[in-house]
């Protein structure tokens, strides 16, 4: 009950990510249509639509690879502009990109530290400018088997020499060794087995209990169902609906989805 | 209006098709049983591309030394070759930044005559101090680069274009700032010796080292440390290797690669003072195939024309081989074109390695 009353208030704090009817045009095509989205702290919120639904650009949009046309995003209520993926990190948004967004010929620990490497201490670091190998290979290391992600032998190895999975896990333990607000994961279980699945979808469960809100795009609906706390469906560029994975079925989402269902039709938003 | 759910007691929905995956075995792919001898010198080649050319150096010197003889091996003719590639190293230094970026820099030769013609007149016409005439010639090199580092990342002009366009104009630039003229050795010697220190010799043990010499391994040594030991070194790799990863990563690849092209400049600038030492005097028409040479250095040594792989010291190994080969071909008594047909084997030899280790990689 005591916990039931947590989360019930959590949906009453301040969004820790929202955004107010955000627009993103290309020419004449229209990739977010005054869309709204909000992420409450210490959830999983699912996002899902169908192909071409707008969902990318909407998490570009939040984590700063993008600038939207029009609307504004607001970070703990107060609003802010990503001019860039660096405006988004310096706020705490770090994000898994569907791409991976790895540099493959470098190493394990380069790739989880590129672009805040981590100096030595004293005149090395302050004159000479010298990284801190040893300090970012064992912190790199340390990270890799706490999240159980990985058998990975040697953490200079080049990210290239790795497979799908481990790369997938190289991102994210990236995500989850920076991110302080807020952990956007776009398709993280796409190219992944069975059993490396698993450990993704376990691994945003710790991120999300450590405390972490974690955003989650995937087109997996046993994923989405087996993770998330609400689900965002977008369809068209567009916010639809907001659905919880307790009251609705996989049917009725990829219904919502798809269009097949309108989602103010008595009976599917109130089961 | 659509309905936007608010709180409901959060509880998954539970899944058990995928439980049973929990008893599968562990082992499921393992790769790494039995590779083949040639698998075995494709990885090691694959996380060490230098091993290759430091093969290549070894096996020449091997074969050198027997067909020429001690003359081939003796200090001072190792001296003499050392001395020969000062100026494709230095240039070689900076081709390497630009190559590891995914780039490619026809000017670096032209830049390098440029310089040295500015440092040159500055001192002997205008009778400006060697010091300042010297520094100025550093101003130019690195303006030159940061030229071409603006077409680069402003206009988004591919590196070959922009390059193949700055050759053509800092050439031309140089002809009609030298008149065409040489300015002799002499000329120099009397109002600025500094700008030939360069081509000054200690002897150590047999050898004749040059000030140039031990200039550009000063140089590879602290391009080296840059890149292997500094954040801006890391980002130059991760920039030539996947520019949008790195930018995603949160990498300025644009100030990056513009960094890159005005240090590149500033080293051309070195190989400038490091030719002026070599041949004493400052001629307008010198080092016109001074930018393939480089490129060539770079190739040889293993660093990957698509970006992001390879090593600095790869360059200084490439430019060894390139120079013991002419000097032990030139020793050995062979016309100076079969010279030119070794190199043109060697560089195909090094791409095709670089080509075989990038396909089978991953």
């Amino acid at each position: 009950m005591d916990q039931e009353g947590v989360i019930m208030n959590r949906y009453e704090q301040t969004p820790v990510l929202q955004a107010k009817g955000l627009v993103k045009r290309y020419g004449r095509v229209t990739a977010i249509d005054n869309t709204d989205f909000e992420l409450y702290p210490g959830e999983i919120l699912a996002v899902i639509g169908d192909n071409g639904a707008g969902k990318s650009s909407l998490i570009k949009a939040l984590s700063g690879a993008l600038v939207p046309d029009a609307g504004e995003i607001l970070v703990d209520g107060k609003a802010t502009l990503f001019k860039n993926p660096l405006d988004a990190r310096s706020q705490g948004i770090e994000t898994v990109y569907q791409n991976l967004a790895v540099s493959p010929a470098l190493n394990i620990a380069d790739n989880l530290y590129l672009g805040r490497e981590i100096r030595k201490p004293g005149i090395l670091g302050r004159v000479f400018r010298m990284l801190d190998k040893k300090k970012m290979h064992e912190a790199a290391r340390n990270k890799m088997s706490e999240l159980g992600l990985l058998t990975i032998q040697n953490i200079g190895q080049a990210v290239e020499t790795l497979s799908g999975g481990q790369r997938q896990g190289v991102a994210v333990a990236r995500t989850a060794m920076f991110g302080s607000r807020v952990v956007i994961m776009d398709e993280p279980t796409a190219a992944l087995g069975v059993k490396e699945s698993r450990r993704v979808l376990n691994l945003i469960r710790q991120v999300r209990d450590k405390g972490l809100p974690v955003v989650l795009i995937s087109h997996n609906m046993p994923h989405v169902f087996e993770v998330a706390d609400r689900i965002h469906i977008h369809r068209l560029g567009k916010r639809i609906a907001v659905i919880s994975p307790k009251t609705h079925s996989m049917s009725d989402a990829v219904a919502i989805m798809t269009g097949a269902m309108e989602p103010d039709q008595p009976g599917s938003l109130q089961a | 209006m659509s309905e936007i759910l608010k709180p409901t007691p959060t509880g998954s929905q539970m899944l058990d098709h995928e439980r049973v995956a929990d008893q599968a075995q562990g082992n499921v792919a393992r790769f790494d049983q039995q590779l083949s001898p040639i698998q075995r010198i494709h990885r090691i080649l694959h996380s060490n591309p230098t091993a290759a050319p430091i093969m290549v150096l070894l096996l020449a010197i091997a074969a050198f030394s027997i067909i020429v003889g001690d003359r081939f091996l003796h200090p001072f003719n190792l001296s003499l070759v050392l001395q020969q590639v000062t100026i494709i190293g230095i240039l070689g230094v900076a081709q390497t930044l630009i190559i590891l970026t995914a780039g490619i820099d026809l000017s670096v030769g032209a830049i390098m005559v440029l310089t040295t013609v500015v440092m040159g007149r500055f001192a002997v016409e205008f009778g400006m101090p060697p010091a300042l005439a010297l520094l100025a010639g550093f101003a130019v090199g690195a303006l030159a680069g940061a030229i071409n580092g603006a077409l680069v990342t402003r206009l988004k002009l591919p590196p070959f274009i922009v390059t193949l366009g700055t050759w053509n104009i800092f050439f031309a630039l140089n002809l009609w700032y030298s008149k065409s003229e040489t300015i002799r050795s002499q000329e120099i010697e009397a109002v600025a010796p500094l700008l030939q220190w360069t081509g000054h010799t200690v002897e150590f043990l047999g050898a004749r080292l040059s000030y140039g010499s031990l200039m550009m391994v000063g140089l590879f040594v602290l391009i080296w440390y840059a890149l292997n030991w500094t954040a801006w070194g890391r980002h130059v790799y991760a920039t030539g290797d996947d520019p949008d990863a790195a930018r995603l990563a949160g990498i300025r690849t644009d100030r990056i690669l513009l960094s890159v092209y005005v240090v590149a400049g500033v080293v051309c600038a070195f190989a400038a003072w490091a030719l002026i030492g070599r041949i004493g005097s400052v001629s307008p028409q010198a080092g016109y195939t001074a930018n393939l040479d480089s490129i060539t250095a770079v190739v040889i040594g293993g660093t990957s024309l698509f970006g992001g792989r390879g090593s600095i010291y790869g360059t200084l190994i490439g430019a060894l081989v390139v120079g013991l080969f002419r000097n032990g071909l030139a020793l050995s008594g062979v016309d100076v074109l079969w010279q030119e047909f070794t190199v043109g084997m060697l560089i195909i030899v090094a791409v095709g390695i670089d080509q075989w280790i990038r396909k089978v990689s991953s």
